[in-house]
């Protein structure tokens, strides 16, 4: 069991925090053009060059280019409409369609940007272009935006993400472990012979949480120690912080594993509802989504949700170096929650059926 | 006193467990509580070892009430489930010491009460506790019960699944126990351990059928028990149940136990009866009656 425990969770780091990226590649590129001229083969080749777009077929017409992204064949098409570029030169002004496959919001949605990103460059290259001498009194001034990624400098998603994944995997094995602990010696009877000695409530409690704990703090240090080698994720903060946390926010999950425990009678009811809350607490945790898109009860919701806060720290501390005055409503937070749980956990166990 | 029972009834939802259970077992006595499946016998145990709490009625260990007095009793009984419950994954040592700890006691400290039943398994002591044979883990399980030196030892149903050999050396370390001043209440469906315990107590479907010694109970049965035996067991048994005057017949392992309703039976009218069923080899003889006898009696 005790290498299942370890060596599932660090493949699981090692594989998510390369796979888990929001950025959208290899995007399927189609177009439809019926102007042929050199302003849109130009066009089409800002895609080309484009390392997100793999350019892949030409249709002839825009029922074929439907069909084909009926059958999943391409994500994005354009049509360049005939006279584009006549249009251009002469009224400044042409419309360009853009159909993309939204099946996958989340990627539709960052192709679009791309997509206009892309279309901008070749407006603004073509006003430069196009611009007459005597337009140059009223060339149209535009503002640029420059922006700077602070904490994370290359918007790199593995130092993004891999603090978050860490943060899972310590949380799901824990809750998992302690979830189907005490249950299991239901389900087997050693319970019933451990009711009859004089053992205390919190004495049994704190026997079965502390092996638990253990295992927690030795699986961050694990995954700290593949963050820091395997994906270089810059450590900015205090180890020792990120410890003390950890620590703490451990106690909450077995707290709720202990919990769940004592209101099953089977390890596959408590493994069930184990399951429920880890993934609500996974999506709400502000890892994949942020929280401040959700709607405004879900994110009143997510205060009860102690991954959130972990996801907070540990990204907090790790890359932006926050002292312990930084994640002290955090730490507050979740220290409450641990006692809550905890207290729980001792009262709802029971000596007596 | 050693276990006071006053009116005890217990209900789970509908089904009716125990219903106005009294008894005493004095101190030191082997008490057996002898019924078959489902009778109640664990939910009497589990009210008494303070795991469930009766509905309503009363009990008390060694002067400790059930409920108020739990903590106590913990300190003072020793538990041996009828299903093996210690840990599978330790060894036998590490078994025993970890229950010696939890009862505040070492192995040494009460090394001469467990050292007949532990020497048996001391040679398999760093097996692990679910590699054992079944008799070795009742031995297991006997050794922890009784690493603390409890006053009053609760067995329930310690032999069942358990080969004869090793049941009747059980049953010697029991008495040996006894001896040391320890109460014994034990239960088990096994009507031929019956006699030998002090006293028992017959339950079936929750109630108590009678409380007495072994020898009392036989004693106490009705009518004399014919063992009729002949070679085609099953037409026997079907020939003495056409008999009018049958009381009772059921099988006694090679024997089929018979009374008749009359007082005045003579087994030569039934010999002559069978004999007209075409029964070869027929033999009626007197016997004893058997502690199972008269809870099949009772139990009617």
């Amino acid at each position: 069991m005790l290498p299942i425990i370890f060596v599932l969770p660090i493949i699981q780091l090692i594989i998510l925090s390369n796979a888990a990226t929001f950025e959208v590649k290899n995007i399927k590129f189609s177009y439809i053009d019926n102007d042929k001229t050199s302003f849109s083969r130009e066009l089409i080749e800002k895609f080309d060059a484009s390392s997100y777009f793999s350019v892949q077929t030409d249709f002839p017409s825009t029922k074929l280019a439907s069909s084909a992204m009926l059958n999943g064949e391409v994500d994005v098409i354009l049509e360049i409409p005939q006279h584009f570029e006549r249009n251009l030169l002469k009224n400044r002004i042409t419309d360009l369609a853009v159909t993309i496959n939204a099946i996958d919001g989340a990627a539709a949605g960052v192709e679009n940007v791309y997509i206009n990103q892309i279309i901008q460059r070749f407006n603004k290259n073509a006003q430069t272009e196009l611009i007459t001498p005597f337009d140059l009194i009223n060339i149209p001034k535009n503002i640029v935006s420059i922006p700077s990624f602070w904490f994370n400098k290359t918007l790199n998603y593995k130092t993004f993400m891999v603090p978050g994944i860490l943060v899972i995997l310590v949380t799901m094995i824990t809750l998992f472990l302690s979830g189907m602990n005490i249950v299991r010696e239901k389900e087997i009877g050693t319970l019933e012979q451990i009711n009859v000695t004089p053992i205390k409530k919190h004495q049994f409690i704190i026997g079965k949480l502390f092996p638990f704990w253990i295992i927690g703090m030795g699986l961050l240090t694990i995954g700290l120690i593949i963050a820091k080698v395997l994906f270089n994720v810059p450590i900015v903060g205090s180890v020792g912080l990120m410890y003390l946390y950890t620590g703490i926010y451990i106690l909450v999950i077995l707290g709720i594993g202990l919990f769940i425990s004592n209101f099953t009678d089977t390890q596959q009811q408590a493994m069930f509802i184990s399951w429920f809350f880890a993934v609500i607490f996974i999506l709400m945790s502000g890892l994949f989504t942020p929280i401040e898109s959700m709607p405004q009860w879900a994110q009143h919701l997510t205060e009860f949700n102690p991954i959130r806060y972990f996801v907070e720290v540990m990204r907090m501390v790790m890359l932006k170096g926050s002292d312990f005055n930084d994640i002290l409503p955090q730490f507050l937070k979740t220290l409450f929650y641990a006692f809550i749980m905890n207290g729980l956990a001792v009262w709802s166990y029971r000596k007596i059926a | 006193m050693g276990i006071k029972i006053e009116n005890i009834s217990k209900s789970f939802k509908k089904i009716e467990a125990l219903k106005d259970i009294t008894f005493n077992v004095n101190d030191g006595e082997l008490f057996g509580l002898i019924g078959p499946d489902g009778a109640g016998k664990t939910t009497l145990f589990r009210i008494l070892t303070t795991l469930l709490i009766a509905n309503e009625g009363t009990a008390s260990i060694v002067g400790f009430d059930v409920e108020k007095d739990f903590q106590k009793i913990r300190n003072i009984i020793g538990y041996m489930p009828g299903k093996f419950s210690l840990y599978q994954d330790l060894t036998v040592e590490e078994n025993l010491k970890f229950f010696a700890t939890i009862f505040g006691t070492t192995i040494e400290e009460n090394y001469d009460l467990i050292k007949d039943i532990y020497i048996q398994i001391e040679p398999f002591k760093n097996r692990r506790a679910g590699k054992l044979s079944g008799g070795m883990k009742q031995k297991l399980a006997l050794s922890c019960a009784l690493i603390h030196k409890p006053k009053v030892l609760f067995l329930d149903e310690p032999t069942t699944g358990v080969d004869p050999v090793s049941r009747k050396e059980f049953w010697e370390m029991l008495k040996r126990l006894q001896q040391k001043g320890i109460t014994i209440l034990v239960s088990t469906p096994y009507m031929d351990e019956a006699a030998l315990c002090d006293r028992i107590a017959l339950i079936q479907d929750g109630r108590i059928l009678q409380i007495d010694t072994p020898e009392e109970i036989i004693k106490h049965y009705p009518k004399t028990i014919y063992n009729v035996c002949a070679d085609n067991m099953y037409k026997l048994i079907e020939s003495l149940k056409k008999y009018t005057h049958n009381y009772n017949v059921y099988p006694f392992g090679e024997f089929v136990h018979y009374t008749d309703k009359r007082i005045d039976f003579n087994p030569n009218e039934l010999l002559h009866f069978l004999e007209e069923q075409q029964l070869k080899n027929i033999q009626i003889n007197k016997t004893q009656p058997t502690i199972e006898d008269t809870f099949m009696e009772l139990a009617k």
